[in-house]
């Protein structure tokens, strides 16, 4: 631990370690530094994008143990010994992940910006359920803000996943 | 946005927890899953100069049945209370904000916040459970009615850390519960929850409705408990007693609603958990 100057108080750095995309990473980072800011500007991972800022949109979200949250509310410094999971992790032996491959073949998307954190809901959700009802899948999406599509094309690309996945027995 | 700095500890166990909290004075903060006090601090609503983390003090998540009464652990999800199998606080929590959220906020994380607009307090107070609050001096027991004193503020001190809720399992009640929002992340504009219990007769023989958002604390709504307590559970009846679902209430207007616009919300849905609450008695 390192004591540095910022903001109005003096502060401690601290060690953390995390699983980054089946990669360890380790930093020394101020109690203060949000997830996303840890993921975006110290380790240059900028697939993750800063949405509402404030818990709503779901453009942040990421995996953390498998598991959907929005790293604009969780302090860097929660992940350490943890497993966090970004859209740059979706990538499988150089390919795109089935979910990938549905926004593209469905047009699940149109600006992008929602798409990382679209994408990494859904995968949760087909990790837990490989066959969701639209139902399920709007439910489990209505974190997620998309101010394009109007959702049915979203919704399509998450369906496509899943009969992919089902295809290859994942 | 960027919080104001501030030192952080994460303590192995709770009595170094509470000590690390009486250390801090009142500027430090207990960080549980951090979806009520990390948006406040973003907004610089809050500056807490240390924050108590808990994640790793050990046995505070899980729920127990023991003896009619479950015994949520404080740093249970809002994803684990909605899978719990606990009846009006599963269905409750099922309908905090989105997954994301409930993966991250905790049980008691926002009772100790006490905002009039969260979920969870009312639903405290209609099950007449307690809190286990832990301090330097021993463990003690908040009742819900005397948790709540006014807008985000609790009898908690602030050196107590708050480690259980205890909810009575009210087999043979009832429930519904019923909230008003635009988006599903929103905070409720009102919300209403309802538990009954139906006599031998058909009539009710118990009812307890808690209203979120219809004051600077999370409220019952007893004048109308009491014109329907003994009576039929009819429509006509449950109707009757939900008009008077605002009584006493003292609703914050807002960007949202209107103090008026959240009487008639108190209404409708009372009459709607109620509903619900007697159909499933």
């Amino acid at each position: 631990m390192s004591a540095t100057v910022s903001g109005e108080t003096a502060e401690t750095t601290h060690a953390i370690t995390v699983t980054l995309n089946r990669q360890e990473r380790s930093a020394e980072v101020e109690p203060r530094l949000l997830l996303v800011h840890f993921l975006r500007g110290t380790l240059g991972l900028t697939g993750t994008h800063v949405g509402c800022d404030t818990t709503s949109c779901g453009a942040c979200t990421v995996l953390l143990d498998g598991k959907p949250i929005k790293s604009c509310t969780f302090l860097a410094v929660q992940a350490d010994g943890r497993e966090v999971t970004t859209v740059e992790g979706l990538v499988r032996d150089g390919g795109l992940h089935p979910i990938q491959e549905g926004f593209k073949e469905e047009h699940g998307l149109q600006c992008g910006f929602c798409t990382p954190g679209m994408m990494l809901t859904a995968t949760a959700l087909l990790a837990e359920n490989p066959n969701p009802s639209e139902e399920e899948i709007r439910w489990a999406l209505s974190g997620n803000v998309c101010r394009c599509t109007g959702y049915q094309n979203i919704v399509k690309a998450v369906q496509w996943a899943a009969a992919k996945m089902a295809e290859e027995g994942r | 946005m960027i919080p104001v700095g501030f030192d952080y500890v994460a303590p192995q166990s709770l009595e170094d927890a509470i000590g690390a909290l009486a250390e801090g004075g009142e500027e430090a903060k207990l960080l549980a899953g951090g979806h009520s006090l990390l948006p406040l601090m973003k907004l610089r609503l809050a500056a807490p100069t240390l924050l108590v983390d808990l994640r790793r003090v050990p046995g505070l998540t899980g729920i127990e049945r023991q003896n009619g009464v479950f015994r949520i652990r404080a740093m249970t999800t809002h994803h684990q209370v909605a899978t719990g199998g606990l009846g009006l606080a599963s269905e409750a929590a099922a309908t905090i904000a989105d997954q994301q959220v409930r993966n991250r906020g905790t049980i008691g994380g926002s009772l100790a916040h006490g905002d009039t607009a969260a979920d969870m307090p009312a639903v405290l107070l209609a099950y007449e459970g307690d809190v286990a609050a832990r301090g330097p001096s021993g463990e003690r027991t908040i009742p819900a009615a005397e948790l709540f004193e006014d807008y985000l503020t609790t009898a908690l001190a602030p050196d107590e850390v708050l480690t259980e809720v205890r909810l009575p399992s009210m087999d043979g009640y009832g429930f519904g519960y019923q909230k008003f929002n635009r988006r599903r992340e929103d905070w409720a504009m009102v919300g209403a929850c309802a538990l009954v219990k139906k006599a031998p007769d058909g009539s009710c023989e118990d009812v307890r409705i808690g209203l979120t958002h219809m004051g600077s604390i999370p409220l019952r709504a007893s004048a109308a408990e009491d014109a329907l307590r003994g009576r039929g559970l009819d429509s006509d009846a449950i109707a009757g007693a939900a008009e008077q679902a605002a009584e006493g209430t003292g609703p914050p207007g807002d960007l949202n609603a209107t103090p008026e616009y959240k009487r008639h919300l108190a209404r409708v849905l009372c009459r709607r958990a109620l509903e619900e609450a007697a159909g499933r008695a």
